[in-house]
């Protein structure tokens, strides 16, 4: 069914008689060619991928909840293409473009939403690595605005100015970021994948990876075994877990993060803004609410819930940079486990175990690469080869000695 | 007027409010929402999707519909439900989410085409043409959505944060909690009683039952006093606890001061964090509606809200009101409206044999439909004999009660269904050391809570090893409610289910139809339960109609569990006045004091706050002011507090091999009396942190680091003291603070030296570069003299206690008058590093191998120690990228630090890039723009010219290669 | 959450910093043959178990002791704690 304006005139003037379900709810099969394991964002679109611009077939996700219940279903919605190394920006900057045309591509409006990110400097060297950051992005195709002071009065009148601990410098601005509706991405991603076919099963958790040989043949659900040729891993939060089942042990450990989110309110700040004197970052939904992060808890947890002085520490940022709202009331925290890796940066790669592929390690900004790292984990399960934006994201490069480390700060994962 | 007779207000006092610029009177003991009902008002806000007209729901917390902006100017504050804001004289309130008059809203029009606005429709449309979405109609929803406005100016009250420690925590002071908390006070137990509301008393307060054959109040307040009167309890009235946290952490505010006008010289809010040994939850229950087309209706009200008006606030939404129950707890509110002299037109309850308990008429039926747009005029009512519509202004609804246990789910454990109360109950899984009490663990009755409430304390004291006694509780009804489930009255129209958000029981249906069944999804499609709500009035029936439309039973449909806040909590408070200049602690240098009097501006250094430059009258720019600190300096002598720079002082026999495994150079082979520069890799091999190692005695060292290190250093250190060899005999401890050290760099360094040391002698054969001492200067201070430099010249570092650190900057500015000495701040400090080619952050970016800063041979191979192993991997070999200096070669071009460096004629893009530039500055020395920058194998190509590019703000530059030494490369300054 | 530190007592966790696994004790000898392999394992490998896990803490803000906590990561239960200088000197986190 494609949707239009035209069809919600025409289903709201017959009842709504005629919408189907976004997606089937098919009965696992014994086998198929590619089972990806996690139906969250990255698993929806790697499926999608798979079957739309790699022409496969036999395809299933197997998620062990409901659809979209990975992080993409609780972040703060950022997409944005403004990282440093040569090894993410390339990346970063796929998936921007991907996310330029994606409603159109699968058909479903997740509300992909341009309205810049403004990273603001509070010293001379944080702005001249700002610099350094915005020269790659246009080095390498994105686009980069350094802004003075009084630029970014201009943009944001209402942040603290005159009063701060740490005077605002300046920003490091890119209009082409902003956000998306993290739930439209992945129904988007999921009706896109089942109407090419893919079976989308919920409620089916992998309890096993079947390996024989050194080479994977299936997996072990809850439903019952199921047969693949190949197995890709997306399960970011639980990487470590699954991946264990092969034996393995990854440079990944699992944290969680806290996000917030305010009460409605009328239109209040115009895209994202982040902090550069303290973790915090905000934007507005459509809806009205403040959508608001910072630093992770900080512990190994699978617990999905932060505790309280994350949630002051937070929350002091927002007031220090923006002490206009106060009076607005925070409506909900909640929690996400997520794959901190040893440099910050994903992993996209193939794994000892033949056959079996892994994309892992995301970090904060699993959100933002979506489309590209399911087009590039589509790309090596179908081609074997790495996509050639997502080269660096190699499971070896710890050992080799090729780490990503966007903010230097070395194998701890809390501090990336 | 619909005041009614008795209530729990103070007649004898009038207070004045505003609500959409009129005026009214209510009392002492009123809500706005109270207030406003008894003033006839029934129209108080508008719905978020469609507009529609709503009135007052609830009395309580949960309230979906009665959001006001509440206060004007920068106090503010949208979204206020008016059942929780306490009135206050003077008290100004706007309704809110409206264009036109709340009476006639033009958004309302959203309403007329709520067909089109179906669950999920946006998702499906204005995707063409795409750069309509940012333009035209994501502008348009934005302005639409949203609820209240933010004043857009700093909160100007004062908030707290506070630390609590108990042995029981009773959240809640309703019947459960207060016989806890007397339970918990009279065993002796540390306890802490909160409430929501401005008084204790909970459901006692709102129910016309007697306990002992007195009023409710009278126990309670008896309660309340016997509490008040024990040191171990401490009451906090107008404070949730909205959020429980591991090892018995519970967040809470406290409204200290929300229901004065301003709250003077108080704080508005206290944050608490409580810890609390145990705790009991008793936080009752909400009442749920059931249902039908138009409920929605302003007039139309949970059942026992009705009655907590008329009982608790004298108030009445209407003299004629109908009920709708599918339980005996509806007819008490018949019973007690009536007793008030309020009419009542019927009560429908659809039960069989359903029999009247007093003197009002009973329809068994069905409610189908309502009437009056902006207030009630009538409902519809199906009984066996057909359809009828029955006159009332106000309608009270129960479906039963969901036991509100939000807080026994916050460690995310699912609350169980119960078939019997037909209720989800607490998870059993909960927070460690809940216990939950009272309505929320299913015994709602009077007199079951009371029991329940002593029991929970005795059981939670138990396992602190604290033995209890339930206490004499009064004699109190008990009645059952003989619930029949009724989730929703089947029917063509819109029936509202959660009403802030505007979701009905069509959305439910359609959310089923296209396969949005789990519970998740089906919240996400429809934004059922997002609301400031959260909810509370909404999410248990939408999962009972998504069960009868799967046909499984609503534990197998799903259940919903709750995170933090239990209500919003404002952003100031949880901010807690960590905000504005007091966002981060500011540490001030020895010399702040001292380096203020010379004008010094100063610049934030991480924590620190230190001297940037020292202008000086006349001097226009700040380069004018750097250049001649730098010049100055280099001509005579300058002082700079450099006391930032971390210092461990490391003692003991294995100092120096603790310090051969710390550093990647060697430290044990330092002769006492000498400085070493050192390097320390991160374990992963890149470079991390240097600075200079001092050896004072034979077991004594002094390591510095940089500003930014000082603490992980030192970290890093204690970890490897004690987790990786403490075999090692070796002590540590930072003392940055507690050393004030001065920089004294210049040809006149020496000179001004002799002036202050106390017989030492400083000649370059006794103290060389390099050296180090103990000793005493302007007659018996003790003193570390380290002859080091980081300027180039000569130069030297003097420590003192940190408190003669301001006496020494004016001794040695006052001894070297003549000799020109000059305070140079940070800014004077960069250039000359950067023209002495020495790294600093910029360089030491956590990024960088010992290899790329031209310091890779210091990583020594025949000794094990941090990093070593790593830095030898083959990608860090690979690195070519290394340290070299950059001069324009038109001298009058910029140099930028962050400029990408690519070879001249070659495209730039990613793939050509050959580096970056770290650092620059105008070099007064060179009389150019100078930078360092990591190059692609700068060390072979000296004297090339490269381009520096800076897309970012429009500048190529042609730049020549040269070495990272502008000034004396052969070193021969800090030698002399 | 709340630390049961071995010499001080329950002790508020924001007092510490967290670094992360306690098999961080049991680093290679650098001087060993294959001393890069077992660095690489030591200094980017996880277990990252979903249960009990031991783990280092630093009490930065208070006495600068490290200590081996055992917590559940799936609850956040503490089960105990030591000073990791015993651990250590008893031979290292199993």
């Amino acid at each position: 069914m494609h949707f239009s304006g035209l069809r919600v005139i025409r289903e709201a003037l017959t009842g709504h008689k005629g919408w189907k379900p976004l997606w089937r709810n098919p009965e696992p099969q014994p086998a198929y060619d590619y089972i990806i394991v996690g139906g969250g964002g990255h698993g929806l679109a790697t499926a999608y991928y798979l079957a739309k611009a790699f022409g496969r077939a036999r395809i299933a996700v197997l998620e062990k909840s409901w659809l979209g219940s990975g992080n993409v279903g609780r972040n703060t919605t950022i997409i944005r293409s403004n990282y440093l190394l040569p090894g993410n920006e390339p990346f970063y900057e796929f998936s921007m473009k991907l996310w330029e045309g994606l409603e159109q591509e699968f058909n479903f409006n997740a509300m992909v939403s341009q309205r810049g990110i403004l990273n603001l400097c509070h010293t001379d060297a944080q702005r001249d690595a700002y610099r350094r950051r915005g020269n790659a992005m246009l080095l390498a195709g994105a686009d980069a605005e350094l802004l003075d002071r009084e630029g970014v009065r201009a943009m944001a009148p209402f942040l603290n100015f005159d009063n701060a601990r740490f005077p605002i410098k300046g920003g490091l601005l890119q209009r082409r970021a902003g956000t998306a509706r993290h739930d439209g991405v992945a129904w988007g991603y999921a009706r896109g994948a089942d109407m090419q076919g893919v079976d989308l099963i919920q409620n089916c958790e992998v309890t096993g990876l079947r390996i024989k040989a050194g080479r994977v043949c299936g997996v072990e659900t809850t439903r019952g075994p199921i047969a693949a040729g190949k197995v890709g891993v997306a399960v970011a939060g639980a990487s470590s877990r699954v991946m264990a089942m092969a034996g393995m042990r990854l440079p990944i450990e699992s944290h969680v993060l806290q996000a917030f989110v305010t009460e409605g309110l009328k239109p209040t700040i115009p895209g994202v803004i982040t902090f550069g004197a303290g973790h915090f970052y905000v934007s507005q939904s459509d809806k009205g609410g403040l959508v608001f992060g910072g630093d992770i808890d900080g512990y190994n947890s699978y617990a999905q819930r932060g505790n309280l002085p994350v949630i002051e520490d937070v929350t002091e940022g927002g007031m220090a940079l923006m002490p206009m709202i106060g009076r607005a009331r925070l409506l909900r925290v909640w929690g996400g486990a997520i794959d901190m890796s040893m440099d910050g940066s994903p992993i996209i790669d193939r794994t000892p175990v033949e056959g079996l592929y892994l994309n892992a390690g995301w970090c904060y900004g699993g959100f933002k690469a979506t489309p590209a790292s399911g087009y590039a984990f589509a790309h090596l399960l179908a081609t074997g080869r790495p996509h050639e934006t997502a080269a660096a994201y190699r499971l070896d490069r710890f050992a080799r000695g090729h780490v990503i480390d966007e903010k230097g700060v070395g194998a701890q994962p809390n501090l990336h | 007027m619909t005041r009614l007779a008795g209530g729990l207000i103070d007649r004898a006092r009038n207070l004045n409010f505003t609500f959409d610029g009129r005026t009214y009177a209510g009392h002492p003991g009123d809500t706005l929402a109270s207030a406003l009902m008894a003033n006839g008002v029934r129209l108080v806000g508008r719905s978020f999707k469609y507009h529609r007209p709503r009135g007052v729901f609830s009395a309580g917390s949960e309230e979906p519909n009665a959001l006001v902006e509440l206060r004007s100017g920068a106090r503010k504050e949208p979204n206020t439900r008016a059942t929780m804001a306490e009135l206050y004289d003077g008290l100004e309130a706007a309704s809110q989410n409206h264009v036109g008059p709340l009476g006639f809203d033009l958004l309302a029009v959203n309403d007329l085409f709520s067909p089109f606005f179906a669950a999920g429709f946006y998702y499906k449309t204005f995707m063409w043409p795409r750069a309509f979405w940012e333009k035209l109609y994501e502008p348009a929803i934005r302005r639409a959505a949203g609820l209240g406005s933010l004043s857009m100016q700093p909160d100007p009250d004062t908030y707290d944060k506070r630390f609590l420690h108990c042995d029981l925590l009773v959240i809640g002071g309703g019947a459960a909690g207060l016989s806890a908390a007397l339970t918990a006070a009279r065993a002796g137990a540390r306890v802490i009683l909160a409430d929501e509301d401005f008084c204790l008393g909970g459901r006692l307060l709102a129910e016309s039952h007697l306990l002992d054959d007195a009023p409710a109040t009278e126990w309670v307040a008896r309660v309340q006093a016997e509490l008040a009167a024990l040191p171990n309890v401490r009451i906090l009235p107008r404070t949730t606890v909205f959020g429980a946290f591991d090892h018995g952490v519970y967040g809470a505010v406290e409204r200290v001061a929300d229901h004065l006008p301003q709250p003077g010289a108080q704080v508005r809010q206290t944050l608490w964090r409580i810890t609390a040994r145990g705790a009991v939850l008793a936080a009752g229950a909400i009442e749920r509606h059931i249902p039908f087309q138009n409920n929605d209706r302003p007039g139309i009200m949970l059942a026992g809200a009705m009655r907590a008006y008329a009982n608790r606030w004298a108030a009445s939404p209407a003299r004629r009101v109908a009920i709708f129950t599918n339980n005996d707890d509806g007819h008490r509110t018949a019973l007690d409206l009536a007793a008030k002299g309020v009419e009542i037109a019927a009560v429908i309850d659809p039960r069989e044999g359903v029999r009247t308990q007093g003197d009002y008429p009973v329809i068994a039926g069905l409610v189908e439909n309502a009437k009056g747009r902006l207030g009630l005029t009538a409902i519809k009512v199906a009984a066996r004999g057909g359809s009828q519509w029955i006159d009332c202004d106000a309608l009270g609804v129960s479906g039963g009660w969901n036991p509100n246990v939000h807080l026994s789910s916050h460690h995310r454990g699912r609350p169980v269904w119960d078939a019997a109360l037909q209720a989800f109950l607490p998870a059993k899984d909960g927070p460690p050391g809940l216990v939950c009490a009272g309505a929320v663990a299913g015994q709602g009755g009077t007199a079951a809570a009371l029991r329940s409430g002593a029991d929970a304390a005795v059981v939670a004291l138990a396992d602190l090893g604290i033995t209890a006694h339930a206490p004499d509780l009064p004699r109190a009804e008990d009645a059952a409610q003989n619930l029949h489930p009724l989730w929703h009255v089947p029917g063509k129209g819109r029936a509202w289910v959660d009403f802030q958000n505007d979701v009905t029981v069509k959305d439910i249906t359609l959310a089923h139809q296209e396969n949005m069944r789990p519970v998740e999804h089906l919240k996400r499609w429809t934004t059922l339960g997002m609301a400031t709500d959260q909810g509370k009035t909404a999410n248990v029936t939408a999962l009972a109609v998504m069960s009868e439309l799967t046909g499984k039973p609503i534990p197998e449909t799903g259940t919903t569990i709750f995170r933090p806040p239990y209500s919003g909590v404002s952003l100031s408070v949880l901010g807690g006045g960590d905000t504005g200049p007091h966002f981060r602690p500011r540490r001030l240098t020895p010399t702040h004091e001292w380096a203020r009097a010379q004008g010094a501006v100063f610049v934030e250094a991480g924590p620190w706050m230190r001297a940037q430059y020292f202008p000086r009258p006349g001097e226009t720019t700040w380069r004018e002011t750097v250049d001649r600190e730098v010049l100055a300096t280099r001509k005579g002598v300058g002082i700079c507090d450099v006391t930032t720079l971390g210092k461990v002082d490391v003692q003991g026999p294995d100092a120096g091999e603790f310090l051969d495994r710390i550093y990647a150079n060697a430290m044990k082979s330092l002769r006492v009396g000498m400085v070493r520069y050192g390097l320390m890799l991160r374990e992963d091999g890149t470079a991390w942190d240097d600075g200079t190692c001092a050896r004072l005695g034979d077991a004594h060292y002094v390591v510095t680091t940089t500003t930014a290190n000082a603490g992980p250093v030192y970290r890093h250190m204690e970890f490897c003291r004690q987790c990786l060899w403490p075999e090692l005999d070796v002590q540590l401890i930072s003392t940055t603070d507690a050393w004030a050290q001065i920089a004294v760099a210049g040809p006149n360094a020496r000179r001004l030296l002799e002036r202050i040391v106390d017989g030492f002698d400083l000649s370059n054969g006794a103290f060389p570069f390099m050296a180090c001492a103990e000793l005493t200067v302007c007659g018996g201070l003790r003193a570390r003299l380290f002859r080091i430099s980081f300027s180039g010249e000569l130069a030297y570092e003097i420590a003192v206690p940190a408190r003669y650190g301001q006496a020494l900057a004016e001794r040695l500015m006052e001894q070297g008058a003549d000799l020109g000495a000059t305070p140079y701040g940070t800014e004077a400090l960069g250039v000359m590093r950067i023209e002495k080619g020495h790294a600093a952050g910029n360089e030491l970016n956590g990024q960088t191998t010992a290899q790329m800063l031209g310091l890779g041979r210091m990583v020594s191979t025949r000794k094990d120690a941090i990093g070593a192993v790593m830095s030898r991997r083959e990608g860090l070999a690979a690195e070519r990228r290394v340290l070299v200096g950059l001069q324009p070669v038109d001298a009058a071009d910029p140099v930028v630090a962050g400029a990408h460096l690519f070879a001249e004629g070659a495209p730039q893009d990613t793939s050509s890039d050959q580096g970056w530039i770290s650092s620059a500055c105008f070099s007064p020395h060179v009389g150019s723009a100078i930078g360092l920058g990591f190059l692609m194998d700068g060390a072979a190509r000296m004297g090339e010219v490269v381009v520096g590019a800076n897309p970012l703000q429009g500048q190529t530059v042609r730049l020549r290669v040269v070495p990272a030494h502008f000034i004396d490369p052969e070193g021969e300054r800090l030698r002399d | 959450m709340l630390i049961p530190h071995p010499l001080l007592g329950l002790r508020d966790a924001q007092e510490f910093t967290y670094l992360g696994d306690a098999a961080l004790l049991n680093r290679p000898d650098g001087m060993a043959e294959g001393a890069e392999a077992a660095f690489a394992e030591y200094v980017y490998l996880r277990d990252n178990p979903a249960g009990l896990h031991r783990e280092l803490w630093f009490h930065e803000q208070g006495d600068r002791s490290w200590l081996v906590v055992t917590r559940d990561t799936t609850t956040h239960q503490i089960l105990g704690a030591e000073l990791a200088r015993d651990v250590k000197l008893k031979g290292g986190a199993a």
